[in-house]
């Protein structure tokens, strides 16, 4: 016996057997392609919006305050401990003075003789506060909740609103997207498998010749299962570069068109995106093949 | 080499039995024809040698070996000890003489050098080496019942099985046919008939197995004489 030559064998039959029945390998790689290209599409988008999501995350804070009779050196501890919190990211602080300093510079840009009245007495002399950035935005509340009582803080500044649409966004797109990606997948998967049965079908006689002359499961089966695989791998290379050239397409046309959202909000990179969905599309191609061969094999040939 | 003991057959939706405890032995080397009307059981005999079907009751053996006891991964290595041909020929319209035979080998994996020398080894044998290329459809009722002969052979089984090899052929393609068995039998394979063809059985005078509704009613060894 040998392996080797059974295998380039059974992989040359699953090239024949795709020529055999070139309608069905059309119209099933076709299926393939749709349904890789929208897996492709709602990946690059929901990628991005989450790209775009974690973006705006990392802006939101939380400001606190504290009380008017804290020394520089307990308000210091107090922020130290915050940053340790697990839902922490990061904290910054801002001390009274940087405070009256970035004020200035905001409304006194004009008229630096106005500030000059308020050399001596800082106006913002308990204005030392720290923004306390989070990991995951979905957290605030109950990290709001936990500095209201904590000893020493005095005000905490919150944008709960933008937080929790943003939270919410995040995880309605992904909800979404795992459903639709999860229903193409079946009916890519019902497809092939109706590909592959059809060239049993087919093939009926020959099956059934190879059974009596003491074929081995692996030999009847094997070309099937190389065809589905090589039917989802082609369904799969056609969206990817279809995908590839919108996606470049489109990356210029946020930036000629779109320029104000991209100054704050960044598309990802090309290779970002391709690094991932290339292997991916691949997989899922290969394995939609794969399983649905399998599948049809598993019903329609007893060896 | 092929024994039946005390094998019942019934169908899932059927009380009626299909073969109701056959006994028979065949031995290496045997020339045998099972004969009967449509229904008597020749072709159950058939599919349980094959172990397509299993028995309801009783044990079957090839080469001493139960069938009872082949785990379904060795079913093809069980079949690769029996050659079949069939009424209807059944070779692969699409490929050519050389390639309908060379098939059984690959499906076996036989290396490709061997396959080449197996094949014009049978093609010469069953006196159709002239027409290697050829398509099925070009040919005639006997010449593709030889082709369909070669491919059985061709992975040299200690068995060969056919049902009803004649049933499609004239009385002289059928001659040839039985001829070219017979010939096959000589090299030392055991060879099963399964026909309902009186004509082809008299003139051959080998070992007649006679089955009516699923029992042997009447085994006549060779030379003796047919009802």
């Amino acid at each position: 016996m040998k392996t080797g030559t059974s295998f380039f064998y059974c992989l040359g039959q699953g090239f024949k057997g795709i020529k055999r029945n070139r309608l069905f390998f059309v119209a099933s790689a076709a299926t393939i392609a749709a349904c890789i290209f929208m897996i492709g599409l709602f990946f690059a988008v929901v990628y991005n919006l989450n790209h775009m999501l974690k973006e705006a995350e990392q802006s939101i804070c939380v400001t606190i305050f504290f009380d008017e009779e804290l020394s520089e050196s307990e308000i210091q501890k107090i922020g130290g401990d915050i940053a340790n919190w697990s839902e922490v990211s990061r904290v910054e602080y801002t001390s009274a003075t940087e405070a009256w300093e970035k004020f200035k510079e905001e409304y006194f840009a004009n008229n630096p003789e106005l500030a000059d009245g308020f050399a001596d007495d800082n106006p913002l002399a308990n204005s030392a506060s720290y923004d306390i950035f989070l990991k995951d935005i979905s957290t605030q509340r109950s990290v709001v909740a936990r500095l209201e009582t904590t000893e020493g803080i005095r005000q905490v500044n919150r944008s709960e609103i933008t937080a929790d649409v943003l939270s919410d966004v995040g995880r309605i797109v992904g909800i979404v997207s795992i459903v639709l990606i999860g229903v193409l997948l079946a009916v890519s998967i019902f497809l092939i498998t109706n590909t592959i049965i059809t060239g049993i079908t087919v093939r009926k006689e020959e099956i059934k010749i190879m059974k009596y002359v003491g074929a081995t499961d692996f030999f009847v089966k094997s070309p099937f299962v190389f065809e589905g695989i090589i039917t989802g791998l082609i369904g799969a290379i056609i969206p990817l570069v279809v995908l590839f050239f919108i996606y470049r397409w489109a990356m210029n046309f946020m930036v000629t068109e779109f320029s104000m959202i991209t100054g704050t909000l960044s598309v990802l990179p090309l290779w970002d995106v391709f690094s991932i969905l290339i292997p991916g599309a691949l997989l899922i191609g290969a394995g939609i093949g794969f399983i649905g061969s399998i599948i049809a094999t598993g019903k329609h040939i007893k060896v | 080499m092929i024994k039946l003991d005390h094998v019942t057959k019934a169908y899932n939706n059927s009380h009626v039995k299909a073969l109701d405890d056959v006994c028979l032995e065949i031995n290496e080397g045997e020339f045998v024809f099972i004969v009967g009307d449509s229904g008597a059981g020749k072709s159950t005999i058939f599919k349980l040698l094959t172990k397509e079907l299993e028995p309801s009751e009783g044990e079957i053996y090839i080469a001493g070996q139960p069938l009872s006891k082949v785990r379904h991964r060795r079913v093809p290595a069980l079949r690769r000890q029996i050659g079949v041909v069939f009424q209807d020929f059944r070779l692969l319209e699409d490929r050519n003489v050389y390639d309908n035979i060379a098939f059984a080998q690959r499906a076996i994996s036989v290396p490709a050098s061997q396959i080449k020398k197996n094949v014009t080894e049978m093609l010469t044998l069953c006196g159709i080496s002239e027409k290697y290329r050829f398509l099925p459809k070009q040919l005639s009722g006997g010449e593709q019942q030889r082709v369909a002969v070669a491919r059985a052979l061709v992975n040299q089984p200690k068995i060969l099985l056919a049902d009803e090899p004649t049933g499609n052929l004239d009385a002289e393609n059928a001659r040839a046919i039985m001829d070219l068995l017979e010939r096959i039998n000589e090299r030392g394979t055991t060879v099963v008939v399964v026909t309902h063809n009186q004509e082809v059985v008299r003139s051959m005078k080998k070992r007649v197995i006679n089955i009516k509704k699923g029992v042997i009613v009447n085994d006549i060894p060779e030379g003796g004489r047919l009802a």
